[in-house]
């Protein structure tokens, strides 16, 4: 029977919500990014993506497969010939093999790998330990999953690098897994070889799985990237997490990778092809391109990434703010401690008195308090003015 | 390649204070170090790009070819020397293929520089031949695109 309109009750979405995603705190730059997108001449080192465009060979590559007609589905993992070229440059740079037909999957940017990586592998009320501060998607990526995340500090007494025993004191009976991202946004902090062997024996003890993003890998100022999955043992209890996007200036593009044991990617596959299906076929022929083809325009990337961050950490503390170097990454993490001023009031005054945008530490988790995250994936001359500007606005103080 | 040149090539603007930044060196010790490629002929002129384009006061531009006979002894160099000397001339390249010289000279008119090579280039003696080709518009120099197009937006602030 029809019901007339006055009597049909009235809609209330709020009814039909999930209670997890209801619970997950809002993006704390929000604020940051309405204030600076309503601002004229503001200089933005707010920015957590290369200032680069994707390198023309690459762009012209994905422009000729659709003129290919290249636009149908791939296999649910990826191209093979992306895996197999993934594979063999992971074999170069870390010295890890892994089989392209079952130990990796290609996925929609590395931000989906991590949603895959939880989902796949927590059950409900598993807990997972993510040390902060650190990239804002891994605790409601955890909470998604059904999991509990476990934060854990790290400290600009340890240079924000993770300390062994801050992992033991978090374990409990319910801990499964731990997340490490280095070099680490938003710090800039990176994990050598040693302090990795340091954490080895407390993984193994709890028996942990380890999922690490190392979608900053290619961008490392001192010495080559440590992962995990090279010490001895650790490779068949780690997924690694790696992408394009930082690497070759492709965020756009959504290319990521996982690398792990058959049954932990397999997982992940099965997931993946239940809810992507797969990775974008353009995307992945630019990918295919910028692995194979675009070794010396990311080489030329990094060397000028490199001479912004001394430029721009030295300037930081020239000014008086506090900086210890960043070794990873795009990102300085100085210190306003000595300002009197809490991140978000130095962050939210500097940008209205001065105009220039940086992202209060304390979005990327407690530990982030006191601190300010400084993209220097900017032009030289922009980091040149931001830094004068800076000045000017701690002489007011 | 050189760190510093590597930086002034692209910006000869750069201080040795912004240079002593970017690389983690004392600016003395930069300092020192553009003074000694100065001295020694390596770093021989700070120039500035222009795009004359944008400007109402037509400049014209053309690129020469020139068949030389190659003379004993001094092979392409005296004639090449000779022509460089003329402030008309911007460079002066051998090169490989059809032709030996590759001349770029700028003047106020399509018609100056028509002058110029049928008065000073074609009657060099060890001229051959002269190509000249008006360069109606340009597209990149040294490396700069100058053809405007806006630059790609960033989002302001992202995690």
């Amino acid at each position: 029977m029809k019901q007339s309109l006055k009597n049909i009750p009235s809609w209330n979405a709020d009814r039909h919500l999930n209670r997890t995603v209801k619970g997950m705190p809002p993006s704390g730059i929000r604020k940051f990014f309405d204030l600076v997108s309503e601002m004229d001449g503001a200089i933005s080192l707010g920015v957590g993506e290369p200032d680069f465009v994707t390198p023309w060979h690459v762009r012209e590559a994905c422009i000729f497969s659709l003129e290919s007609g290249d636009t149908h589905y791939t296999s649910n993992k990826g191209m093979p010939e992306l895996r197999e070229t993934i594979c063999e440059q992971v074999s170069k740079d870390l010295g890890l093999n892994y089989d392209p037909a079952e130990e990796i999957l290609i996925t929609t940017g590395v931000s989906e790998a991590v949603d895959l990586a939880f989902r796949a592998t927590l059950n409900p009320g598993d807990e997972a330990i993510v040390p902060e501060p650190c990239y804002v998607a891994y605790t409601p990526d955890i909470m998604l999953a059904g999991g509990i995340p476990s934060m854990v500090p790290t400290g600009l007494k340890d240079e924000f690098r993770l300390q062994p025993e801050t992992v033991a004191s978090a374990v409990t009976d319910k801990t499964r897994a731990l997340l490490l991202s280095y070099p680490n946004n938003p710090t800039g902090a990176i994990m050598t070889r040693a302090d990795l062997e340091d954490l080895a024996d407390v993984v193994v003890e709890n028996d942990l799985l380890v999922i690490s993003d190392e979608v900053y890998s290619k961008l490392c100022y001192s010495g080559s990237h440590a992962s995990f999955a090279q010490l001895e043992g650790m490779k068949e209890r780690t997924i690694i997490l790696n992408g394009l996007s930082k690497s070759h200036a492709m965020t756009g593009w959504r290319i990521g990778y996982a690398l792990g044991d058959e049954a932990l990617v397999g997982a992940m596959t099965k997931v993946h092809q239940y809810t992507m299906l797969c990775a974008p076929t353009m995307a992945q022929v630019a990918a295919l391109e910028a692995i194979q083809k675009g070794e010396e325009e990311m080489l030329h990337m990094r060397h000028e990434y490199d001479l912004r961050r001394r430029l721009f950490a030295s300037g930081l503390n020239r000014i008086g703010l506090d900086c210890f170097e960043p070794r990873g990454a795009f990102y300085a993490f100085p210190s306003v401690k000595d300002w009197g001023l809490s991140s978000e009031e130095f962050a939210e005054r500097l940008l209205r008195e001065q105009k220039v945008a940086v992202v209060p530490g304390n979005v990327f988790g407690p530990s982030g308090e006191g601190f300010l995250r400084c993209s220097y994936a900017t032009s030289r001359e922009e980091l040149i003015e931001a830094l004068d500007r800076m000045e000017t606005f701690l002489s007011g103080l | 390649m050189n760190e510093i040149l590597e930086i002034l090539s692209e910006n000869a603007k750069a201080t040795p204070s912004e240079i002593a930044a970017l690389l983690g060196r004392s600016e003395e010790d930069v300092s020192k170090e553009i003074r000694d490629l100065e001295d020694a002929g390596v770093i021989r002129k700070y120039i500035t790009l222009i795009n004359w384009e944008k400007l109402d006061q037509s400049l014209v531009f053309a690129v020469l070819e020139l068949k030389v006979a190659l003379q004993r002894k001094t092979g392409y160099d005296a004639v090449a020397e000779r022509i460089a000397r003329f402030s008309e001339v911007d460079s002066v390249r051998l090169i490989s293929g059809d032709h030996d010289l590759s001349v770029t000279v700028r003047g106020k008119s399509m018609k100056d520089i028509a002058y110029f090579v049928a008065e000073k280039i074609a009657p060099l003696e060890g001229v051959q031949s002269t190509c000249t080709h008006f360069i109606l518009k340009s597209y990149k120099e040294h490396g700069v695109i100058l053809t405007d197009k806006p630059k790609p937006k960033r989002l302001v602030v992202t995690p």
